[in-house]
This record gives structure tokens, sequence and C-alpha cells, in this order.
């Protein structure tokens, strides 16, 4: 497979700026293309969580081009969001988990807001909360929670819909380091099944446990391409760069 | 007893998706509900006491005013207006003998003097009923006739022209023409009754808009996440309007018990008048049957502009 279709999303000189302040993001350009591990790294306020909104349709840039899926972001319409939405898997670096719902219903609620059957949705819920380790703790609101136990909610929540690209936050910011590795496993294994996943972190020693992994590099709102494999990615899986 | 035959899966859930559909049974879960426990069930009830009552006069007035022009409306009135006693009843007599020879009028009738003194009897006091006395102070000969068309001008026109020669001195009037003014304002209070529901509807409307908006700002964060997971604006949005539907069901149903209560208790009041005009004031099934769909506009009402207000609200969002 070449060309547009084989990328999963393409930015193209993009911008961001907050009301009237200077661009917090300024010329990125990269693609990033179906079943590749990413990595997003950079200094704190580098603009990691600005890129990450950008990549999830949170925020529309300033400037730019942004193509999603084989489709232009920028101008899609509003009404075609949510299916776009449905592809993605979103750990927020606050969780952001409803604090009304279980951690059953908060891991459910991609399911069903895609309309899948309570009869189908309740084995693959408890199988994933039974995976990272919240099996026991299904009923339990967030706030009962430790920070770490809403942070694998969290990812439960952003992975259950088997999404084609995830995109995380500092997954492992609030785990110890034996759940963090877990985690990464877990991403690792989605990653193997065809899902793009970009992980944004500071912490250096994750890079090293996904030895497959492509590196962006954050330096103050810059995109940094120190191996050239956001340019020119390495062959995988019959995947070839479209440029 | 038969046993009922098992449903077969698919259609178990196929009954159970549309259930969920209908009830939005997983689409509840994405805002907390706070049913019948905010201020808006209780506004909804007011808003449809008010509304109830302000039909149900609407309605009566209608009717009184249906009821009394039917009454009167093929009514005629003839007024012998002579001070001469003898000249008064010979002309009354000739009139009436006219008049029941005359197409066109279905019953006719001399009112009796004593009818005539016991209507007068609230403004001249108890006629004397010495003759001699009584002519002191004389009043017109009355007959009643009543028509089985219309009495409108081209008939009375006719029957003046019969009436002419034999009682010069008779004025023929329509009964309709006397209760004008009346009929007036009874239209008038009929059109307050509409410009009270309006109110009263736009009243309702702007409270469930501010409910809503209150609403989507408490739960902004939620409903940010769900837009996140790919959660559409009629999702979020059913959640809402059914939510307040359910309040505005509850609060209707008790504005309408309250306004049924209200209305027999008045009618009750109004019966014990004894009065022949605040008895045509009545109302009847289809009245009921219409104040019966109060609370049902209300509830559509709320519903549809809460589902208005959180997509508007909503399309503001990315």
């Amino acid at each position: 497979m070449t060309g547009p279709d084989a990328e999963i999303v393409r930015f193209d000189n993009v911008g961001l700026r907050y009301g009237t302040d200077k661009e917090v993001l300024t010329d990125i350009s990269f693609t990033l293309f179906p079943g590749t591990f990413y990595f997003l790294t950079g200094a704190s306020g580098a603009g990691k969580t600005s890129l990450l909104k950008l990549l999830y349709l949170a925020q529309r840039p300033s400037r730019g081009k942004i193509s999603m899926f084989g489709t232009d972001a920028i101008t899609l319409p509003r009404e075609h969001l949510p299916g776009f939405r449905r592809r993605l898997g979103v750990v927020f670096q606050d969780f952001r988990l409803i604090p009304h719902l279980s951690a059953f219903d908060n891991v459910a609620l991609p399911l069903r807001v895609a309309g899948v059957e309570e009869d189908d949705l309740r084995k693959p819920v408890a199988d994933m909360l039974e995976w990272v380790g919240l099996g026991d703790r299904s009923h339990a609101r967030p706030a009962t929670l430790s920070g770490g136990e809403q942070q694998r909610v969290a990812i439960a929540r952003a992975v259950i819909g088997r999404p084609d690209m995830l995109v995380a936050d500092e997954p492992t910011g609030n785990v110890d380091p034996d759940m963090a590795v877990k985690l990464l496993r877990l991403f690792e294994a989605l990653n193997r099944l065809g899902t793009t996943v970009v992980v944004a972190t500071h912490d250096v020693h994750l890079l090293r446990k996904v030895p497959d992994s492509l590196i962006m590099r954050l330096d103050r709102g810059r995109l940094s391409d120190p191996t050239g494999a956001l340019r020119y990615p390495p062959r995988r899986a019959g995947l070839v760069p479209s440029r | 007893m038969s046993e009922v035959p098992a449903l077969s899966p698919t259609l178990a859930r196929r009954l159970r998706t549309a259930g969920a559909a209908i009830t939005g049974a997983s689409e509840t879960q994405l805002v907390p509900q706070a049913r019948l426990s905010g201020p808006m069930p209780w506004v909804i009830a007011i808003m449809v006491l008010l509304t109830a009552i302000a039909a149900a006069a609407g309605l009566a007035l209608g009717n009184l005013a249906a009821q009394a022009s039917a009454d009167l409306a093929g009514g005629v009135t003839v007024q012998v207006v002579n001070a001469a006693p003898g000249a008064r009843m010979r002309q009354a007599n000739d009139a009436l003998a006219v008049l029941r020879e005359t197409p066109g009028v279905a019953q006719v009738r001399l009112v009796p003097a004593a009818e005539v003194n016991a209507l007068l009897e609230p403004w001249l006091g108890t006629r004397s009923d010495d003759p001699a006395a009584a002519d002191a102070l004389p009043v017109p000969a009355l007959i009643d006739a009543r028509l089985d068309g219309p009495a409108n001008a081209a008939a009375l026109d006719r029957l003046r022209a019969r009436l002419a020669e034999v009682a010069p001195d008779a004025r023929v009037d329509a009964q309709a023409g006397w209760l004008e003014p009346v009929f007036a304002a009874l239209d008038a209070l009929r059109w307050l009754a509409v410009a009270l529901i309006a109110l009263l509807a736009l009243t309702m409307m702007a409270a469930v808009l501010l409910a809503a908006r209150t609403a989507l700002d408490s739960h902004r964060g939620t409903i940010e996440i769900v837009h996140m997971l790919g959660g559409t604006d009629a999702q979020i949005a059913r959640v809402f309007q059914r939510s307040i539907a359910i309040d505005a069901a509850a609060g209707g149903a008790l504005g309408l018990a309250l306004a049924v209560a209200v209305i027999i208790a008045l009618g009750r009041r109004f019966e014990a008048l004894g009065s022949g005009v605040a008895g045509g004031a009545g109302l009847g099934w289809v009245d009921w049957l219409l104040l019966g769909l109060v609370p049902l506009a209300g509830v559509a009402l709320a519903t549809i502009t809460a589902r208005s207000a959180v997509l508007r609200a909503l399309r503001r969002m990315l």
C-alpha cells in the first residue's frame, strides 16, 4: 500500500496559538503510519499536550493542514467528527474519568456511545478491567480509586474499542514501574494488532522499552526529527512512506 | 395455564435494543440524573396550573357566549311605548295578532305585567297592584317573539313594516343587540386568556432554557469527554431532553391535578349563584379533554426547548 491512503495522520506546516499569544506549536510537519509506535517527548511546556489535542481532534490548528484517515481534518464537517473520534483512543493526562460512573461504566462508555449492546460489552469490559488489574474494583467510583488505578481505568477506556490510533498523554506517570511496563506491553500488543500508538512522555527510560518505536521530539513548539524517521519511516509490514 | 413461548435470543435482543432506545437506558448514565429534585418540576407544575386555569376560563367564557348567543339568536322584543294604558294594550294586542300571522315568527307571547314588574323591580321597587297607581309611572308593553331564522336587520325591518300600521308606537329590537357589549367583553376576556396562555408558554420555555443551560454548564466536563469518545450531539441532547421531559411530566401531572381541583371548586361556586348566565359557563367533556392536553403540551414544549437549547450549545463546542 502506498500513497496517502497508507497514512493515518499527516501534518503540514501546522501552527497553533491560543488567542493572541505567540504560537505554542510552529511549523509542525510529520506523517504517522498505521501500525507504528511513536513516542512524543520534550520538556515540560514544549507543546506535547497541545500536539496531542490536535491529534485527537480536540483543537483546530491556527494554520497549516492536517489530514486524518485520508480526510482533511480542518474542513471536516462537525457532524463527521464523532465517527473519526470513535477510531481514536485517548488517555488524558488528568484521566478525565466521569466521576459519577463506576470503573466498569467508565470503561464501557466508548462502547455504549458506539451503540454496542449491553450483552456484548459486559465480557470485554470485565476482561479489560481484569487485565489492568482492576477486576475487583469494577464497581468503584473514580473518587475511591488511587491515582494509579484511575490511570489504568483511563487506559482501559482508551483501548477497549480497539482504536485505529491510540493517543496517550503521560500514561505511566502515576503507576509503579512494574505496572508501567505492563501497560506498555498492552500498548505494544495493540500496536501489533495494527493500532498506531502515540505516547507522550518525558520518561526517557520508557523509550528504550519499545525498541521499534519512533521518536518525535518537541522543543519549544518545534518538532525535531533526530533520526529522520518521521520523514522517512522504516518499511514495516508492507508500508512505505508516502514521500 | 398455557406456557408463554420463550422469545428467540435475536428477538429478545431487538426488544431490549428498542427498549433502550426508548428509555435511553445506556445514555441516561452519561450525566448524573437529578430528577424531581430541582426546581424544574415545581416551576412546570405552577405553569401548567396557571395555564390550565386560564384555558378553563377561556373555554368557559366561550361556552357562556355560545349559549347566550344561541338562546338569543332569533329573539326579538317588541316594546309598545305609549303612556295611555288603553292605547298601549290595544296596540300590544294588535301587534300580537299580526305577529302570530307573520311568516317566519316561530313563537310569540305578550309578557305578562307581573313578569315585567318583576324584571323592573330591582330598579323601580315593588309596583302597586292598583292600576291607577301603576300607571302613574307607565312601563311599555312587551312582546317576546322568536323567529325561525336570525334576527338580522332585514328581518327586523320586515317586522317593523308589518307593525307600523297596527302599532305605531311599537319598537322592534333584536334581543342579541342588548347583549352586544357583553359579548364584546366576553370576547376580550377570551383573548386575554389566550394571551395569558401564550405568555405562560413563553415563560416556561425561558425556565427550561435556563435549566438546560445550567445543566450543560455543570456537566460540561462530562460532555467534553463524551464528545472525545465519539458521542454525538444527538446522544447528549437526548439525555438532557429526557431528564427535562420527566421533570415536566411530573410537574405537569401535579399542576393539572391542582388545576382540576381549583376549576371544580370554582365551578361549584358559580353553580351556587344559580344565575342563568353563569350556568352557561360550564365545561363539557371536550373542554376537559383539552385541559388534559395542557400538561402534554407542556412536556412537548419543554422537551423541544431543552433539545434545541442543548443542541445549540453543543454546536459551539468542537
